[in-house]
């Protein structure tokens, strides 16, 4: 755990002091200290390409009276800097007085454990395993044209000082493995990419080998490419495997469902509480409670211990995802939703694992079921509009479907729905869940987070693919 | 106030001395610092203010042909030297690299021109607020628009950039931005737009009231949209869409992609991929251009290039490292394009809008579909039905798709180019492309 105070001339006292006085007349907030230590090691084009290391210290404090939210961060952790910090916010608050809550939550439960995974395999190793991958690739087949694999590792140390000295602290280890390859052949070029991570050691996830598996993986993604053809293009039925497809889920409900878009009213499905807004068999979880995965939190950045808070249950729309601001206007509670990228960053509701539970359908049977469509088995990035609902996400592996039998692969096009019905469309849910690799992040008002998702095969009877072959 | 180039300078020539010191035979170092002011309304009311100041230090260190780097906020010298000497521990047992060097001597900047890129007046919070309060007062003044979210941002930043083969210097950037967010709602929907406006100078800002309504103007006239049909049709790409193309064919081009191969326009310099009407145009030196710079990110000297000529492929983006694999000197591009435009075209907006009878107009995308391996294309869009240069109806729920390679060659440019950002365009045409709906 990081001492933050033994390098600078602000001791705790004094921290403890100017924050119950910058705080006691305001609603909430806190002071949120966070050090950071991370690496990036890169191999690309037969070469180390970089390798850097990077720390980072700083703090954000935040005030909040009715709807106002008074923030100011800076990297300096002094006297002088949190004095002047103190000084913003009270200016900004002056005529808006409120009564502070004390009340926080508290779990003994850890998510996690408190490790620095940088420091727990040394360079060389990883270097090690960056030229393995690189040379099993390359000799793996003459298709190979380039290879791009990278260690990403960090560890954040966080404290909370809220108003009357309480202090709550996390620390919080993540790390990330990815290969892309790039095949050529016939004058055709494709690329495939995979990776892995979460909140363990480097080790846990490339023990047995495992970095072969993940070069084995984006080397089968991008060979299906190349055999690719143009996707087609208008409404049909959508047939999605498990595991990572579940963006659709992250994308299509998830944002939507994140308590500032509800407050203010913004979101597609603000008035739907306990409204019917999907399929029966179709419950969907936001869980911050699973051991090492990279969405999971102990606490969250406002201290509140996360949880497993259910959002759709059996096709009824149940709960939202809430911060303490968020949830203090709308007279509900916080569900352990509050995060920032970091301290430079104000809080926001965000999503941790989101999940879409198993039912009791194969995968086989959806795909017969299908007559004209397509089978999507893993995507890129997504993103939705939460005013209107609509949202896209990218294939990067797919097959045509026709008469219930899996056809050629097909070209990455662009799928797009509508939020609010498209759960509604969900015709079959498998029994096959499946958690993503760790590998995802979400974007929101320019702060990335990591976060997880899972979900079993799923049909969809009408969705809309944007190919090019009509 | 934003650090001087003094303090700056100090810091930067800490941290070579002491990388030589140790035993590194070069090294570079970029020291930063940045102070924004932001301040957020909702509904004609305070909502949020901010307030950041952030150092930030980088810092390469080379033996030979080995390098590493590492970066910080942390500027006290007993951290600096703590970092500094793990960087260069970790550059000794980094493989050779026969590309790492720091820039050619002769191509760095040597004269340093003013671009007017600093304004320094500050505009107090309380300025800010008066603006936004302006600035909702008309976006929400029609009672379809039911929320209004807007934000003022002052920034003022300084940096010193410098190496051990002499280079040192720095400047300070300022920027001005107001930007707002509208949602509208009828009876069959809830639709939401934006307007912003970015500048060097804040004499150059937008009128709040211009700004706010022309967001709501842009949010109502999205209501209650239609989905199309599948077809092929003629589409006209705003031109806050359009500037989107320039930025996937500085992509395309920039000499990193074009090493690794991973490029749909590899080998294709003084070859045909655009239209030979089209001329695209990288400008660093813009007076109070949001783009400008007076060198890129390696202290090199950038000119003017024109990467585009009569719709063929003059030049790559090349910055040092890259630029050493392909054999091409760096011709100031590392860290990307500058101001980056598309040059005029020779048809009014009015009549590109007539030009077919029958056009899709695109005001937004959303998605990541642009694959610049193989050029495919494929997003999510919204926008209007035009018939006979008229606006029919809104469009929603679609996607446009096709191929960079064929759709570069079918632009057709209006003569509507406006310097506004730092990637500009005009209007846009593009014939053949595929839209999914129905």
């Amino acid at each position: 755990m990081s001492n933050f105070f033994n390098k600078s001339d602000l001791t705790r006292q004094d921290a403890d002091k100017l924050v119950s006085e910058t705080l006691n007349s305001c609603d909430d907030g806190e002071l949120y200290l966070e050090e950071s230590k991370s690496e990036s090691i890169l191999l690309d084009d037969n070469k180390i390409k970089s390798s850097n290391y990077s720390s980072d210290l700083g703090f954000g404090f935040r005030a909040i009276s009715n709807e106002v939210v008074a923030y100011s961060y800076s990297n300096e952790i002094s006297k002088d800097s949190l004095k002047n910090s103190s000084e913003n916010l009270k200016s900004t608050l002056k005529s808006i007085k409120g009564t502070y809550n004390h009340e926080i939550p508290k779990s003994n439960k850890k998510f996690y454990k408190d490790i620095n995974p940088i420091e727990q395999k040394t360079l060389d190793s990883k270097l090690e395993v960056l030229n393995k991958v690189n040379e099993f690739l390359r000799k793996k087949d003459g298709s190979v044209k380039q290879v791009t694999a990278s260690f990403a590792g960090e560890q954040k140390s966080i404290e909370i000082i809220r108003s009357g000295g309480e202090s709550l602290t996390d620390v919080r280890p993540l790390i990330r493995f990815n290969v892309s390859v790039m095949l050529e052949k016939n004058g055709r070029k494709e690329t495939g990419v995979y990776g892995i991570g979460g909140r363990q050691s480097y080790d846990d996830y490339l023990k047995n080998d495992n970095w072969k598996n993940v070069c084995e993986e984006a080397f089968r993604i991008a060979s299906v490419n190349l055999e690719s053809k143009p996707a087609p293009a208008g409404e049909m039925k959508v047939v999605l495997g498990p595991g990572w497809p579940a963006i659709l889920i992250h994308e299509a409900i998830g944002h939507g469902l994140e308590g500032d878009f509800n407050r203010k009213k913004t979101s597609a499905f603000h008035n739907l509480m306990g409204e019917k807004v999907a399929s029966d068999g179709v419950t969907i979880v936001d869980d911050g409670t699973i051991d090492n995965r990279r969405g999971s939190l102990t606490i969250d950045d406002e201290g509140t211990p996360t949880e497993r808070t259910v959002l759709i249950e059996n096709g009824i729309l149940k709960n939202f995802m809430q911060d303490r601001h968020n949830a203090r206007l709308m007279n509900t509670r916080s569900t352990g939703s509050g995060r920032r990228e970091n301290y430079r960053h104000i809080v926001l509701p965000r999503m941790r694992n989101t999940m879409m539970l198993s039912g009791n359908q194969t995968q086989d049977e959806m795909i017969k079921s299908v007559d004209k469509g397509i089978f999507a088995v893993s995507f890129g990035g997504g993103q939705v509009d939460i005013t209107s609902g609509k949202f896209v996400f990218n294939c990067t592996e797919a097959y045509e479907i026709n008469n219930g039998k899996i056809g050629s692969p097909i070209k990455g096009a662009t799928l797009i729905g509508d939020g609010p019905s498209i759960l509604k469309e969900v015709s079959m849910v498998g029994n096959d869940m499946m958690l993503d690799p760790g590998i995802g992040t979400c974007g929101k008002a320019g702060q990335g987070v990591p976060v997880g998702v899972a979900q079993p095969s799923i049909l969809i009877d009408k969705m809309t693919v944007g190919g090019t072959k009509l | 106030m934003v650090k001087d180039q003094e303090f700056l300078k100090s810091k930067a020539s800490y941290c070579l001395d002491l990388a030589k010191k140790m035993g590194a035979t070069d090294a570079s170092v970029t020291v930063g610092h940045s102070i924004s002011e932001t301040v957020n309304f909702r509904n004609k009311s305070l909502e949020a203010s901010d307030r950041s100041d952030g150092l930030a230090l980088s810092i390469e260190t080379y033996l030979g042909k080995r390098r590493s780097s590492i970066s910080s906020s942390n500027l006290l010298d007993e951290n600096i030297k703590t970092l500094i000497e793990k960087c260069f521990e970790t550059t000794k047992i980094t493989p050779e690299d026969e590309f790492n060097s720091l820039p050619d001597k002769n191509l760095l900047a040597k004269q340093i021109s003013s671009l007017n890129l600093y304004d320094e007046t500050r505009f107090e919070n309380d300025k800010k607020i008066k603006y936004l309060k302006d600035l909702e007062e008309s976006a929400s003044s029609e009672n379809q628009i039911i929320n209004t979210e807007s934000s003022f941002t002052e920034n003022k930043s300084n940096f010193i950039l410098a190496n051990s083969d002499g280079f040192c210097d720095g400047y300070k950037t300022s920027s001005f931005t107001a930007s707002c967010v509208t949602v509208a709602k009828d009876e069959n929907s809830m639709e939401r737009d934006y307007e912003f406006s970015s500048k060097r100078h804040l004499s150059d800002i937008k009128k709040a009231t211009d700004l706010g309504n022309k967001a709501a103007k842009q949010t109502i006239r999205k209501l209650s949209p239609k989905k199309i049909g599948s077809e092929k049709i003629s589409l006209i790409f705003d031109k806050r869409i359009s500037k989107g193309m320039l930025s996937a064919f500085a992509s395309a081009i920039s000499a990193s992609a074009i090493a690794r191969g991973t490029s749909f326009l590899k080998d294709k310099i003084d070859q045909q991929v655009f239209a030979n009407s089209i001329n695209v145009i990288d400008k660093p030196d813009i007076n109070k251009g949001m783009g400008s710079q007076n060198f890129d990110s390696e202290g090199v000297n950038s000119n003017t290039l024109q990467l585009i000529e009569n719709g063929i492929l003059k030049n790559y983006l090349v910055d040092t490292y890259n630029g050493k694999k392909l054999n091409l000197k760096s011709n100031g591009r590392s860290g990307g394009t500058t101001n980056l435009y598309f040059e005029k075209g020779n048809i009014s907006y009015k009549d590109l809008m007539k030009k077919n009878s029958r056009n899709l107009y695109i005001t937004e995308t959303i998605g990541h579909g642009s694959n610049l391996v193989t050029g495919d294309y494929s997003v999510g869009a919204t926008g209007f039905l035009v018939e006979d240069g008229e606006f029919k109806y809104p469009v929603n729920e679609i996607t446009i798709a096709g191929n960079f390679k064929d759709m570069f060659k079918n632009i057709i440019l209006a003569n509507d180019l406006e310097f506004e950002y730092s990637v500009n365009s005009p209007t846009m045409m593009i014939e053949g492309m595929t839209v999914a709906g129905k």
